[in-house]
């Protein structure tokens, strides 16, 4: 079992990290370096002071307007419309001048019954009772979604072109081979927690908001920079929200949602616009989901201790609860066969393995999970001072060719000496599953490590795309010669390795170490 | 087939044991029984007809007119009456159970001189007919939203599963539903339900009892005891129905695991290649097809056996025809779509119009009388009689040349009458047009001075006529008007065979560059790929018609299924993801791939992300 204590300790403040080379991480002092980084294309800067943020919500403009009296008919039609039956009996009671007294009254009665019966049902699961930004916030794997200024991003499963959600409700599109970066808008678009781009089709981006999926259908041949909100499919089903996690099948005909608020898991068939919803009993909601490369296993964790592998073939589920809190975070191997999850509150990695045919879960599958690596807080000590690194983990993910793995550690924000820092593992399948230390990846002085994804089909080994809290996006190569190119199982061979693209841009980065 | 459709029915008459109406307390136990197995029957009669007239391929009416052609076709007419049966039985079923003032048809009673008879007990026929009625607009309202229509999931489940999922949603239906077609019920016993009353006192020799108020009058049917009790038996009575509905459905759109190969000759017609390419229970093809498709993407070893080559001989029959079967479907639904395309490229919006200006006919009662007829020749744009095409300015046929076109433009301007006559505004503005007689000679000079050939086969119209003619217009113009968007449903209604026929290609194509052993597929490649672009392109080309890239309202409460209003959306991302996967997979390899020069630059587009 791989530890801390065997990681080479991190950089001195003001050192970055650049790339791995012949089995090390190579760092560089941060000022010459950064003009190299930025001189690439795909390197990008989001200043907070650039973006346009909303001044005020969007419920307060009702404010701005004179009040107009209606008739108690088209209120209360009104409120049934907008806030269904709670918004109702709600309405009925407020103007309590204008309906008779026993109305008022027992409408007010149903309303306080239903505000003690959610109330009991908040006190079993304590995460109803969030607000939806608090809600994405807490079960998003971004760290401090709400403060982020880069609050998601997405590789194009084939090309080098990726999506960035900002802090202003705009998702950005950039495409290394052409001009033009569009800018998605749209007026449902609002708390964006995940974006993830269709495999098998070179358009369509589906996006978690806040009261809905969109999925975008972007024309990679358009010039326009401003698509209309025409472009973008609206899929949504009553109780539903907010959207905290997505997930496209690999072979790119379904899309699975998630919302902690809702215990139902919506299949969407995106091009009918029908779904359907699989529901179990328990868990309160779902919140984070991860489909596996081959196709044929997801992962469906909940807010509650416990979480769900759900095969894909007859979508029939195995539960799997926990000791001590949800499952926080996953991520698959690239041929399916291994999950790796972390659990909230616990500084250990789990793996689980799956090694029968997909169809057959339940009668073989694992019986427990086994602990792969310890990551309890650890002292390094550097020229600037003592640094603790490790403690609970943010997110997980893998590269496509399993060799790397990259574990985003939370830190603590209050104490200097603890940050968040991003700890990469080489993982190694033969001939038993474990991981092997590689190193830290850090940033500039002050910049701490959000949220974190590999490039789908990097040619010289792994490419790590860091997204910063000062707004930057940064990508880490790994360059490395894998053992065995990685035999994927057959509905897994869309990420199978593209041979004809190189980017240039990411070895001018580093070209000084490549030599 | 039998086995699922008897469990069905086991099934269904455990439910119609679980769901007591009302609580039978204490009354005639041989009645109950009697009652319960009639309701067998009933269901049993149900099912029967939904195996009779289900399809999966949905048939759609492109204006009200064909809609009110199938409602009166004969078939569906049976139908309706057999269910207006089995809703009185139900009904009386229903009368029975729930006891106390609805149990009998008749009950002794004195007239006012002290005279003993039998008098008609109104409640029970209201509740009776009631079930009539309510067994007849099910049957009405499943053929308007193509009740019969089996869709296929594309997430599979188990049976049990799914029958959970879809049971709340069916009990919402059947309560709504019931709700609507009581209130409707309620209004016209309002005013017709001393017909059948009068009828039943004739013929059963019945009297009514003159102490009690009659029902058909609005104080005799406020009645909140009474319309519950009509609301719970036809929430009962389409409950049991749509449960067996869905039941149906369930059962019939399981997955069904056909042998790819057979060691024994006489097993050989149940292979998967020789089902695929049958024609005629529709049914068992699309089975085939699902299969296909879900073989393709999750059993290795069955896909072994669709590569393997046959023993003697080392011929690759298995993949030999199952590919030609998937190409020749897919080639049949790109030569229909390049032909609609091509009609309405020809005609433009002509033809849309051409079939509104039959409307002007002179000879409105001939056309109620005949629809299907005159339908088709106004699909066709065939010229009409004289007295027809006096009002039509056909823009498609005779006069299709370009001047002429020209020429009835003015025309169009100086007189609402030529043109595109649409909106029901113009059409109340007529009568006063025509009323006045220079109005009319206005319109004869206008006529002559464009076709003066015609000039002698005008005719003067009286008056009396042309009002005649302008009133029925409104209705005739609303039957006839295509619905929008629905020709290209029409077009797309089997595509889901389509779309399992393109799934199960391409994960075949895409697991052959591993997995095939003796490269059978690889001499096939070029077709199907071209065979895909030529679709993809024509697909394209649809999309850019009016109407075709609309989105259709979602329902959701209704038993009728609406998947095939998307199933065009649903083939174009399934072809684009299908040509995608081959391309992903084989990547430059598809340079070596004899296809047009046309085909690779398309390909190219493909194989860079662009489209």
């Amino acid at each position: 079992m791989c530890s801390l204590a065997l990681f080479p300790p991190p950089l001195p403040s003001g050192q970055t990290t650049l790339c791995e080379s012949n089995n090390e991480l190579l760092s560089g002092a941060s000022t010459e370096d950064r003009l190299k980084q930025e001189s690439s294309p795909l390197s990008l800067h989001f200043p907070r002071e650039s973006l346009k943020l909303h001044s005020r919500t969007e419920s307060s403009s009702k404010a701005a307007f004179l009040d107009h009296s209606e008739t108690l008919w088209m209120r209360s039609a009104a409120a049934w419309r907008d806030g269904g039956f709670t918004g109702l009996l709600n309405e009925i009671t407020n103007s309590h001048t204008e309906v008779p007294k026993w109305l008022s009254m027992s409408s007010g009665c149903i309303l306080a019954l239903l505000r003690w019966v959610s109330s009991f049902h908040g006190s079993l699961f304590p995460h109803l009772t969030l607000s939806s930004e608090d809600m994405i916030a807490e079960f998003s794997q971004v760290l401090n979604w709400s403060d982020c200024v880069v609050r998601a991003f997405a590789w194009h499963p084939h090309t080098d072109k990726f999506a960035v959600a900002l802090l202003d409700d705009s998702i950005k599109i950039y495409n290394p081979k052409s001009a033009t970066t569009p800018t998605l808008k749209h007026r449902l678009q609002r708390s964006v927690a995940a974006v993830q781009w269709k495999p098998l089709c070179a358009s369509a981006l589906a996006v978690a908001c806040q009261n809905c999926l969109l999925v975008w259908h972007v024309d990679p041949c358009s010039l326009s920079t401003r698509p209309s909100s025409g472009c973008a499919q609206v899929l949504s089903h009553p109780g539903h929200s907010p959207v905290t996690s997505i997930a496209w099948s690999p072979s790119g005909s379904l899309l699975l949602s998630a919302s902690p608020m809702d215990s139902t898991m919506m299949v969407w068939d995106v091009a009918a616009e029908s779904c359907v919803p699989l529901q179990r009993v328990g868990g309160g909601g779902v919140s984070f989901l991860s489909w596996s490369p081959d196709g044929s296993h997801v992962l469906a964790s909940t807010p509650s201790a416990l979480f769900r592998v759900w095969e894909t073939r007859m979508w029939t589920c195995e539960r799997w609860p926990c000791v001590k809190g949800r499952c926080q975070s996953g991520c698959w191997s690239p041929d399916g066969s291994r999950l790796l999850f972390t659990v909230q509150g616990e500084m250990v990695i789990y793996a689980l393995t799956f090694t029968d045919a997909p169809g057959q879960l339940s009668h073989s599958g694992p019986q427990a999970a086994a602990v792969v690596a310890d990551l309890s807080e650890t002292t390094f000590s550097t020229p600037d001072g003592d640094i603790v690194v490790g403690g609970e983990i943010q997110s997980l993910v893998w590269d496509p060719r399993g060799e790397r793995l990259a574990v985003l550690l939370k830190g603590d924000p209050q104490a200097a000496d603890r940050p968040a820092i991003i700890a990469v593992f080489k993982t190694r399948a033969n001939p038993i599953f474990e991981l092997l230390p590689c190193g830290f990846v850090q940033g500039e002085a002050g910049a701490e490590p959000r949220l974190m994804q590999f490039h789908p089909n990097f040619q010289h080994g792994a490419l790590l795309t860091v997204c910063w809290s000062n707004g930057r996006i940064t990508h880490v190569p790994f360059y490395f010669v894998s053992a065995g190119v990685p035999h994927f199982g057959l509905s897994g061979s869309p990420l199978l390795p593209h041979p004809q693209q190189r980017p240039a841009d990411f070895v001018n980065q580093s070209q000084h170490h490549h030599l | 087939m039998l086995p699922p459709i008897t469990l069905v029915f086991v099934i269904i008459s455990k439910f119609s044991f679980l769901h007591p109406i009302q609580t039978i307390s204490g009354h005639d136990v041989k009645i109950g029984i009697f009652s319960f197995i009639l309701l067998c029957g009933v269901i049993l009669i149900v099912g029967f007809l939904h195996l009779e007239y289900y399809t999966v391929i949905p048939t759609i009416a492109c204006s009200k007119i064909a809609l009110l052609g199938q409602l009166l076709h004969p078939r569906h007419f049976i139908n309706s009456l057999v269910h207006c049966f089995m809703g009185v039985i139900v009904a009386w079923c229903c009368a029975v159970t729930m006891g106390l003032r609805y149990e009998t048809l008749g009950y002794p009673c004195t007239e006012s001189d002290g005279h003993p008879q039998m008098c008609l007990n109104e409640y029970h026929l209201i509740l009776l007919l009631a079930g009539a009625f309510v067994g007849f607009s099910h049957s009405l309202l499943g053929v308007i939203y193509n009740m019969n229509y089996v869709s296929f999931h594309t997430v599979q489940q188990y049976k049990y599963l799914r029958f959970k999922r879809c049971l709340p949603l069916v009990v919402k239906c059947s309560a709504t539903q019931a709700l609507y077609s009581v209130r409707n019920y309620i209004v016209m016993y309002l005013f017709l339900g001393y017909i059948p009353r009068a009828w039943i006192c004739k013929t059963l020799n019945l009297h009514l009892d003159s102490s009690v108020h009659p029902l058909d009058s609005i104080a005799g049917l406020l009645d909140l005891s009474l319309l519950y009790h009509l609301w719970s038996s036809a929430t009962f009575l389409l409950l049991t129905w749509n449960i067996t509905l869905l039941l149906f459905r369930i059962f019939v759109t399981e997955v069904y695991s056909f042998p790819v190969q057979s060691s024994f000759t006489e097993d050989s017609h149940q292979c998967l290649p020789k089902v695929l390419t049958e024609k005629q229970p529709m049914i068992l093809k699309f089975l085939a097809l699902q299969d296909l498709a879900l073989l393709s993407q999750h059993s290795p070893s069955r896909r072994c056996e669709v590569f393997s080559l046959s023993q003697p001989g080392g011929h690759p029959h298995n993949w030999n025809a199952i590919s030609k079967e998937c190409l020749s479907l897919l080639t049949d639904l790109t030569q229909r779509l390049v032909a609609y395309h091509d009609t309405v490229a020809t005609n433009g919006r002509a033809k849309s119009l051409s079939s509104g200006k039959d409307l002007m006919s002179p000879r409105p009662v001939f056309l109620m009388k005949t629809p299907a007829s005159v339908f088709a020749r106004s699909v066709a744009g065939t010229p009409q009689s004289p007295l027809t095409s006096l009002f039509t300015p056909d823009l498609d046929s005779p006069f299709a040349s370009p001047a002429l076109r020209r020429l009835t433009a003015p025309v169009d301007q100086c007189s609402p009458w030529y043109g595109t006559v649409q909106s029901p505004h113009i059409m109340r503005r007529a009568p006063k047009l025509w009323s006045t007689s220079t109005g009319e000679v206005e319109f004869q000079k206008s006529n002559i001075s464009f076709s003066t050939h015609r000039s002698s086969n005008i005719q003067v119209l009286s008056n009396e006529v042309v009002k005649n003619f302008l009133a029925k217009r409104v209705l005739i113009m609303y039957l006839f008007n295509k619905l929008p968007e629905a020709s290209s449903q029409a077009l797309f209604a089997d595509s889901q065979a389509h779309i399992w026929a393109l799934e199960g290609l391409s994960y075949l194509v895409q697991a052959s560059f591993s997995e095939d052993q003796f490269g059978v597929v690889q001499t096939t490649l070029p077709s199907i790929l071209s065979c895909m672009l030529v679709l993809q392109e024509a697909v394209d080309r649809h999309f850019k018609l009016p109407h075709a890239s609309s989105k259709p309202v979602r329902s959701t409460s209704s038993m009728g299924d609406s998947t095939y209003k998307t199933l065009r959306f649903a083939l174009r991302a399934t072809l684009k993801t299908a040509i995608y996967r081959i391309t992903t997979t084989f990547g430059d390899h598809l340079n070596a791939v004899q296809i047009s020069a046309e085909h690779r630059k398309r390909l190219q587009q493909f194989l860079e992300y662009k489209e």
